[in-house]
């Protein structure tokens, strides 16, 4: 059915477009400007030149440590959240004992649970671990509360696979180990992506456990970084937000090459 | 057959691990906010002390009261704007298309990135509102800012999740109503609306729960100021427990957060009828 165009919601769109774009125009226009420039002449004004020395700043001042502590304290989020979710997904869909089923459910529970209200008691398992400022004590809080919602979108997706196949691979005589790789991997791949790309996310952005858990430059993280950024620079404000664009590439990268997969990342367990 | 299904063991690391750094520090944050602990000796139990001073903490209850205006404004002003671009945005035209994968972009911006951001933007002397109002510095609007920044970060997911509900109402439903004759708000109001009840809850729950929540931007932004003008809960429990080294009072006031979020997000499920939460939505 062809319809006429609808003009309001049209200009409607185009004004949020407006309220999205401009200030990611500002960011990456500023992050061009020398500090003169910029201390100079208004936002509004065209440049008389446009320079990389903002991002040649950030780059000397200690970003590429931030950058290698945010890629390892992802990997490690990931690669944990990964390889205890999977197989307990597998379990609460096939194994039916209510220490499974109880389990799962005090899980979904943990949904509900803000991860600000627990800093303190984490502060306090984290020092009296021995862990405090180190990458490992932002990587276990981060990867727990990742669980949840990575449970959700794992074993909602184990439901939708037909009990026939389990069956089958049972008759040919294949262990619980067995329908893990050979039947669960492969029907969960896509599920398994969503979490990858909802963990990867959260442990890229995180800052609270950052903040609290970490110290020294050695263990800052991106986002620390950026902020801490803001009193190592000063009024400079181009340079500053040359480092806020570097931040953002990586993820920006990902948006390009596999933009589905993102979104349905950061929708995971919040319906289709 | 059974001993063909996965044993019990497969959801023990999952579940310890979630035991361990969730639910047990669930359950420490009660214990520790009946004690006086500043963070580097050991928590020493006080009694009910702390709870009786946030009774009168006239600070404490504030932040609340600066944190429920902060929940209202912002659903008020994300509610509206998601749902209508999230319903435009489900439409097929190519040009929606594109448009969409614009509107997306700030969800990929951190909230330290965005927080900065728009700190620079609206910076009195350099940024891109020169002479206009102090926006942060301004207390009587400065929580109203904080809103503004908090709804340019996150209406895109709500968007999306309002796009991905409005592409799955049945098209046969708008056929019909066009061949009655109704006109495109009266399809609005009585067929989109009501198809997406649900995602109105799952939206409006995330939203208030998220507000409830919100703290790195505030950090960041303002860091409670000027004065107290924009000192929300999370904050005043941060500032207190990480500035004041008064971890035990602290942890109350996160109880309070804990039993706040929790009350709300049933309040939402409870008033809308709406039961299957558990099973399908629900998040950070």
């Amino acid at each position: 059915m062809k319809s006429r165009p609808n003009w309001p919601a049209g200009i409607f769109a185009l004004v949020w477009l407006a309220v999205v774009v401009g200030p990611l125009l500002y960011l990456v226009t500023v992050s061009l400007r020398s500090r003169a420039e910029y201390l100079g002449k208004s936002v509004w004004e065209m440049p008389d030149a446009l320079s990389l020395d903002n991002y040649v700043t950030v780059l000397t001042g200690g970003f590429g440590q931030y950058l290698l502590n945010n890629v390892i304290v992802t990997v490690a989020t990931v690669a944990i959240v990964v390889l205890v979710t999977v197989p307990a997904a597998y379990a609460v869909v096939r194994n039916t004992s209510p220490f499974v089923q109880k389990g799962f459910t005090l899980l979904l529970m943990g949904l509900a649970i803000p991860a600000q209200a627990t800093i303190i008691p984490v502060y306090l398992m984290i020092t009296r671990m021995q862990l405090y400022d180190t990458l490992t004590a932002i990587i276990l809080p981060t990867a727990a509360f990742a669980l949840p919602v990575a449970m959700l979108v794992l074993v909602n997706s184990l439901r939708d696979v037909p009990r026939e196949l389990y069956e089958a691979q049972a008759i040919d005589g294949a262990g619980p180990l067995r329908v893990l790789v050979s039947l669960v991997l492969p029907l969960a791949r896509p599920a398994i992506m969503t979490v990858v790309v909802y963990t990867a996310l959260n442990a890229w952005n995180g800052f609270l456990f950052p903040l609290v858990l970490t110290q020294s430059e050695s263990s800052r993280v991106l986002t620390l970084g950026l902020w801490d950024f803001q009193g190592q620079f000063g009024t400079n404000v181009p340079a500053l937000l040359a480092a806020v664009t570097l931040s953002v590439l990586p993820i920006f990268a990902v948006y390009l090459i596999g933009r589905r997969f993102l979104l349905s990342g950061l929708t995971a367990g919040f319906g289709k | 057959m059974s001993s063909q299904r996965p044993s019990a063991w497969y959801a023990v690391p999952a579940f310890g691990f979630f035991a361990l750094f969730a639910v047990l520090p669930m359950l420490l944050v009660i214990y520790l906010s009946f004690t006086a602990w500043d963070g580097l000796g050991t928590p020493a139990l006080n009694g009910g002390e702390n709870w009786s001073r946030l009774l009168e903490d006239s600070e404490a209850r504030a932040s609340v009261w600066r944190t429920l205006v902060l929940m209202v404004v912002s659903w008020l002003v994300q509610t509206p704007i998601a749902l209508l671009v999230g319903v435009w945005a489900a439409g097929k035209q190519r040009s929606r298309a594109v448009l969409s994968s614009i509107f997306f972009l700030p969800l990929l911006l951190s909230t330290a990135a965005i927080a900065l951001l728009w700190q620079a933007l609206l910076e009195p002397n350099f940024g891109a509102f020169v002479g206009g109002p102090l926006f942060l510095g301004d207390p009587d609007i400065a929580l109203y800012t904080v809103v503004l920044v908090i709804s340019w970060q996150f209406v895109p997911f709500h968007t999306l999740l309002y796009q991905g509900a409005a592409r799955a109402v049945p098209p046969s439903l708008y056929e019909a109503a066009t061949i009655d004759g109704a006109s495109r708000v009266s399809k609005f109001r009585h067929i989109t609306l009501p198809q997406l009840r649900y995602t109105i809850v799952t939206s409006s729950v995330l939203m208030l729960v998220g507000s409830l929540t919100t703290f790195d931007t505030v950090l960041i932004l303002t860091n409670g100021g000027p004065g107290t003008a924009t000192r929300i809960l999370p904050l005043h429990m941060y500032i207190t427990g990480f500035s004041g080294f008064e971890m035990g009072y602290a942890s109350a006031i996160a109880v309070v957060l804990v039993v706040l979020g929790t009350a709300l997000s049933l309040a939402v499920m409870r008033w809308s009828g709406f039961r299957q939460m558990s099973s399908q939505q629900e998040g950070s």
